[in-house]
């Protein structure tokens, strides 16, 4: 046990230990009492998430800026997203947010039947979330929807929910503002991507649809931008998903050991706001990237 | 003559092939360089005024100090000796020191912000010239079309210079008018200045853009009465009358090519232009080309088409700058370079 | 376990033995002189590159090297004394040390943090080696794009070692805030807290908070490179600028975090060597607090030539104009702290005054660089380089100096040659102005900075510069010299060699492994210095009664 607690793996075995650090196993040598432990952890972790917000800042400043200084970008590219997918991730992670804030009330009760599976499912709902961002992921890479020079959608790109709740699953002949790129190389033997092919009752070759939103009539300069703003924050808030699934598998094997009680719950706590940061963040992103009008 | 032609041309604004060194004006200011303009001497007052007050002011802390560590010296350790006073808190002497400077730092601070923005609004009537920074050359575009490696200015105008960069970030410095902007792709900057004495004075790159950073220099030439009108149409007609291989080799050294490209065998950032003509050669594809008038065109265009192999892909394009009468005139120019 | 003071059996060296011990140690004094060995180490690295580049500018044009190699040295020179030496040098070398012991506290807040911090440097020393070994990055070391991401050099080691560096940074600042906030025993009030643990708190703070950013930054800009997704590349609409902006987010910042714990080491010095509580502790104190929080709205600062509004430019400058108050406050304490002491000139004590002296020069250059209309003419000149060397060098490397020699009997239980030391002091601190002082007048005469060719009339000065130098490099080998000499062969330190106050006097040289057996009771300033006598027997102080 004393392997997985705080500090006291080369300390506490030497005979030196301190009156009352005997009945607190998981006491480190340095503090006084397990109080004071516990608000010390708290403290750092706080800091620790305020470093977290300063990091995805920088991301923030920049899409801020990005978005100001060219609206029809964001405008126009926010019609390649799937709101349904983002949506459901909102959820699955607002909902793995209410068992880790549980669990943290199972540690402090010492049910520890209770606090593994809730922090089971919490692991599952990021398995869940990164399955999703999985999905969305390799669709836009399928349809070329990428950053800088390796921005070159195809036709199949439009092909949204978002698109076509606005403006119909039908042909625009109207508006010429098809994307530039390698269109003619994926007109068959792909099926069409995220909304549901079901809305075309006659299929018209994807290469001969002239799509796009109306109020464009040509395609925004740069709109690259915005994937690189999409990915850059995604993919960092990916990474932050999966290093919490890593910190709660850890903690599940320590649960499943019985070694948290009230007297020693801060590494749920700990992990439970750490997973409450990452869920905060995607509900910024979630409007910002999916929902602008 | 031709011979004669292109020798007095190199007089005028190309620059020998390897480093251009430019010469500071003479002055007597210590710590300054020659201040060319109105505003330049506003703001050396202003430099000064700082200088002195801070000479002043280090040199009563410091005597200050030594004289303390000298008179309230602490002796042998073994005697024990005590401080004389244990004093360790005077709001009057903080609120003096903290208030105190504060007068001389608005002072300073609103003098520096009248010749900022004086440096940073360009007058309306202000001749304006484009000057373009890459790697590692400077080129100034005249109204008149003209296309230089060297600043020429009039005197007594006001001159705005429209800054640009094709690669990465430059900054045009000018120290004898006190003016400096970064050249930053993908965006214009500007400056202006107004030359108050005929003469020569350097132009530097200040901000860091590679391997020939420090080659990055240039000169300024402000010409007396008309000279500046004399100057313009003096390059346009000799251009114009320039046989082909003279006008390629005024090209060669006007657009700086010599920084990448030597011309005596040396390999540079790019190959070299001597024997070049006629040779086959590798491209970074593994394909093979061989150098004649089309592939100097491309290259000169289009660079990024066709990178010998063993090269960077450094080189800017040139599209739009050179007409194809200039062109040609490199090509002629390099058939020489045997 | 013994009482602490009386123990010469048992320390932190030898309480075990063995590499592994120290590499898996969570002892705050034994990751503290890991990274001290690993920042000295850093420091000839940098120092060596700086040399090569002084001797390259002996002359205009090839010296001794080629423009590309020069540019690498110079890169390295400054991302390895930035990154490697100044940022960590202080607090996370000398604080790591001493911070638990002056605060009273057993360790850190959280030891495997702090020795997983010290790992992460040595992960990052190692990237920007790879860089080296590799073909060593030729962007300087504010990595600018879009050269940082066109030109042909391996950036993304040099780049990821500074991101990883970052994280060491934070993790160090993160443990520190915790334990001033959480480990002080009873009676250690903030304003009982000596002043090098302020200084340290706001070196902390600004750890924390600014560094991310730098994080963030030096991610999008290897994804950039790696991949070209456009964010700083203006040929896919993206904004060269905004990089800047970011950078100077985190390295002006960065520039106190390097200089506040100077503030702090002086701090203890002057007062202890002059036998003086020390004068205005509030206002020093809180100068650094006030330090911290401006030096967040002044980044604007090092971009007035890039472009920027006039308002934005105007704005970023008055708020730099209000940090030479606290700054200036400082200087005028220390020097009032002195009066009517007894001033006692040993190396430490030297060093210090050494720092008054070039600190302050640094100081006032800087003033012209706040004022907009003469910082366009010195942007980018050798002016700057003097300015800032005079800060870095002058002020964060001289009290790194300062404070090693000043606990050097505490962490390695050994004096030093006493007399090598006073001349060597003076040897580095005349080095130092020999150095840079001339960079000023070339500066301001127009020698723009980052130059390997330059005009012929600046070559006198790049002389005298050359020579200072090496005068330099001749005062560090003496010092590292009889350091060594005196690990051996040193007088066995006594617990408190120079009268100070502060705890980590109270513990014998070396302390103990525990620190304090007993969380010690505070009940007066750290600054009180009635009580301690010199005892000539024991060649260092006693307090009456034990």
């Amino acid at each position: 046990m004393s392997e997985a607690t705080t500090a006291d793996k080369t300390h506490g075995a030497d005979g030196h230990d301190h009156s009352g650090h005997g009945e607190f196993p998981f006491l480190a040598h340095h503090f006084d009492t397990p109080q004071q432990q516990f608000e010390t952890g708290k403290l750092g972790i706080w800091l620790f998430l305020v470093t977290e917000v300063l990091f995805f800042g920088g991301l923030f400043c920049a899409y801020a800026l990005y978005r100001s200084l060219h609206p029809e970008v964001f405008e126009y590219a926010h019609f390649f997203l799937d709101t349904k997918w983002g949506a459901i991730n909102t959820c699955v992670l607002i909902f793995s947010s209410v068992t880790a804030a549980w669990a943290v009330r199972n540690a402090q009760l010492k049910q520890t039947k209770m606090l593994v599976i809730n922090i089971a499912i919490t692991i599952l709902c990021g398995f869940g979330f990164m399955g999703i961002k999985y999905v969305e992921y390799s669709h836009k890479i399928h349809d070329g929807l990428l950053p800088g020079s390796h921005y070159q959608p195809t036709l199949h790109a439009w092909d949204t929910p978002a698109y076509k709740a606005k403006y119909g699953s039908g042909e625009h002949a109207t508006s010429p503002a098809a994307p530039h790129g390698k269109a003619a190389a994926h007109d068959k033997g792909v099926a069409p991507t995220e909304g549901a092919p079901a809305s075309e009752a006659k299929p018209v070759p994807f290469s001969e649809r002239k799509v796009g939103p109306h109020e464009f009539n040509v395609e925004p300069r740069n709109v690259n931008r915005f994937f690189a703003i999409y990915f850059c924050m995604t993919g960092l808030h990916g990474i932050h998903v999966v290093v919490g699934i890593g910190i709660w598998v850890w903690l599940l094997i320590r649960a499943s050991r019985g070694e948290f009680g009230p007297q020693y719950f801060g590494p749920i706590d700990y992990a439970a706001l750490y997973w409450h940061l990452v869920d905060l963040i995607w509900i910024y992103l979630f409007p910002l990237l999916y929902l602008i009008h | 003559m031709t011979h004669f032609v292109a020798n007095s041309l190199l007089l005028f604004s190309a620059q020998p092939d390897g480093a251009f060194v430019p010469k500071l004006a003479p002055t007597d200011n210590f710590w300054l360089p020659n201040a060319g303009s109105e505003l330049a001497r506003s703001i050396d007052s202003l430099f000064m005024f700082i200088m002195w007050s801070s000479i002043v002011s280090v040199l009563i802390i410091l005597i200050a100090a030594a004289w303390i560590c000298w008179k309230y010296k602490g002796g042998a350790r073994e005697e024990n000796r005590a401080a004389l006073s244990q004093e360790d808190h005077s709001t009057t002497l903080e609120i003096v020191w903290s208030v105190v400077p504060m007068f001389f730092l608005v002072t300073v601070f609103v003098w520096g912000f009248k010749d900022f923005v004086a440096l940073r609004t360009s007058p309306k009537d202000s001749i304006e010239i484009y000057a373009t920074g890459q790697k590692w050359k400077w080129t100034f575009k005249y109204p008149s079309g003209h296309v230089d490696s060297e600043l020429h200015v009039p005197q007594g105008k006001n001159v705005r210079i429209l800054i640009k960069s094709v690669d990465v970030l430059h900054s045009l410095f000018i120290p004898e008018y006190r003016v400096k902007m970064d050249a930053v792709p993908g965006r214009y900057t500007e400056l202006w200045f107004n030359p108050e004495q005929a003469g020569t004075s350097p132009i530097f790159c200040a901000e860091y853009c590679g391997t020939q950073h420090s080659d990055m220099m240039s000169q300024v030439t402000v010409h007396a009465g008309d000279g500046y009108d004399k100057w313009l149409l003096e390059m346009e007609k000799r251009i114009d009358a320039l046989p082909p291989v003279e006008l390629g080799q005024l090209m060669v050294k006007q657009f700086g090519c010599g920084a990448c490209h030597s011309l005596d065998g040396k390999t540079g950032t790019g190959p070299t232009f001597k024997g070049l003509w006629a040779k086959t050669e590798t491209l970074a594809t593994g394909q093979t080309v061989l150098v004649d008038e089309n592939y100097v065109r491309r290259s000169i265009l289009e660079p990024m088409a066709d990178v010998v192999q063993g090269f960077p892909p450094q080189m800017p394009s040139f599209k739009g700058q050179l007409s194809d009468k200039k062109i040609d005139g490199i090509v002629e120019y390099l058939k020489t370079l045997k | 376990m013994a009482a602490p003071g009386t123990t010469i059996d048992e320390n932190f060296i030898t309480h075990e033995k063995g590499l592994l011990s120290w590499l898996t140690t969570l002892d705050h004094k034994r990751i503290g002189v890991m990274y001290l060995m690993c920042v000295l180490g850093a420091f000839l690295l940098g120092g060596t590159a700086a040399l090569v580049v002084r001797t390259e500018l002996w002359t205009p044009g090839p010296t001794i090297i080629s423009h590309d190699v020069y540019n690498q040295a110079f890169t390295l020179h400054g991302a390895a004394m930035v990154f490697l030496v100044i940022i960590p040098g202080i607090p996370a070398a000398l604080g790591n040390i001493v911070l638990p012991l002056m605060l009273g506290a057993k360790d850190v807040a959280f030891p495997r943090l702090n020795l997983a911090s010290w790992y992460l440097w040595v992960i990052g020393a190692l990237f920007l080696i790879a860089s080296l070994v590799t073909n060593a990055a030729d962007t300087g070391w504010t990595f600018y794009t879009p050269y940082s991401t066109t030109t042909t050099t391996s950036v993304i080691p040099a780049v990821f070692g500074a991101f990883i560096l970052g994280f060491s940074s934070i993790f160090t600042g993160l443990n520190f805030m915790t334990t001033i906030h959480k480990l002080r025993p009873p009676g250690m009030t903030w304003f009982r807290m000596p002043l090098f643990l302020w200084a340290l708190y706001s070196t902390a703070v600004m750890q924390v908070l600014a560094t991310p950013v730098l994080g963030i930054t030096l991610l999008m800009l290897i994804v950039e490179r790696a991949v070209g997704i456009g964010i700083f590349d203006p040929k896919l609409g993206g904004d060269p600028v905004l990089f800047q902006h970011f950078f100077w987010f985190y390295s002006h910042p960065a520039v106190y975090i390097m200089i506040v714990p100077a503030f702090g080491v002086v701090s203890e010095i002057f007062p202890v060597f002059s036998r003086k509580r020390v004068f205005g502790y509030k206002f020093i104190a809180l100068s650094s607090v006030a330090i911290a929080i401006l030096g967040f709205l002044v980044w604007g600062h090092h971009m007035f030539t890039s472009g920027q509004s006039v308002v934005a430019s105007t704005v970023f400058s008055a708020i730099t104009f209000l940090i030479a108050i606290p700054t200036a406050i400082k200087v005028f304490n220390w020097v009032t702290t002195m009066y009517k002491g007894a001033v006692h000139l040993e190396t430490p004590m030297i060093y210090s005054l050494g720092f008054l002296w070039v600190f302050t020069i640094g100081g006032v250059t800087g003033m012209f660089l706040s004022v907009m209309s003469t910082d366009i003419h010195l942007h980018d000149t050798y002016f700057v380089v003097a300015h800032f060397h005079y800060v870095m060098m002058g002020g964060a490397i001289t009290a790194l100096l300062g404070g090693l020699h000043y606990w050097w009997p505490k962490m390695s239980g050994r004096m030093y040659n006493e007399k090598l030391g006073q001349v060597s002091s003076l040897i580095v601190l005349f080095g130092l102005n020999l150095t840079f002082f001339p960079q000023f007048i070339m500066g301001s005469r127009g020698m723009p900075r980052r130059y390997y060719n330059y005009l012929p009339e600046f070559q006198e000065m790049h002389q005298l510069s050359t020579i200072g130098a090496y005068m330099m490099g001749l005062g560090f080998v003496i010092t590292a010299w009889y350091l060594i000499v005196s690990l051996k062969k040193g007088r066995i330190a006594p617990a408190n060699p120079w009268g100070g106050h502060t705890l980590e006097w109270h513990c014998s040289s070396p302390p103990p492994y525990y620190n304090f057996h007993d969380a010690p009771v505070i009940t007066e300033g750290p600054y009180e210095y009635a009580d301690w006598t010199y005892d000539k027997k024991i060649g260092g102080y006693v307090r009456k009664g034990q």
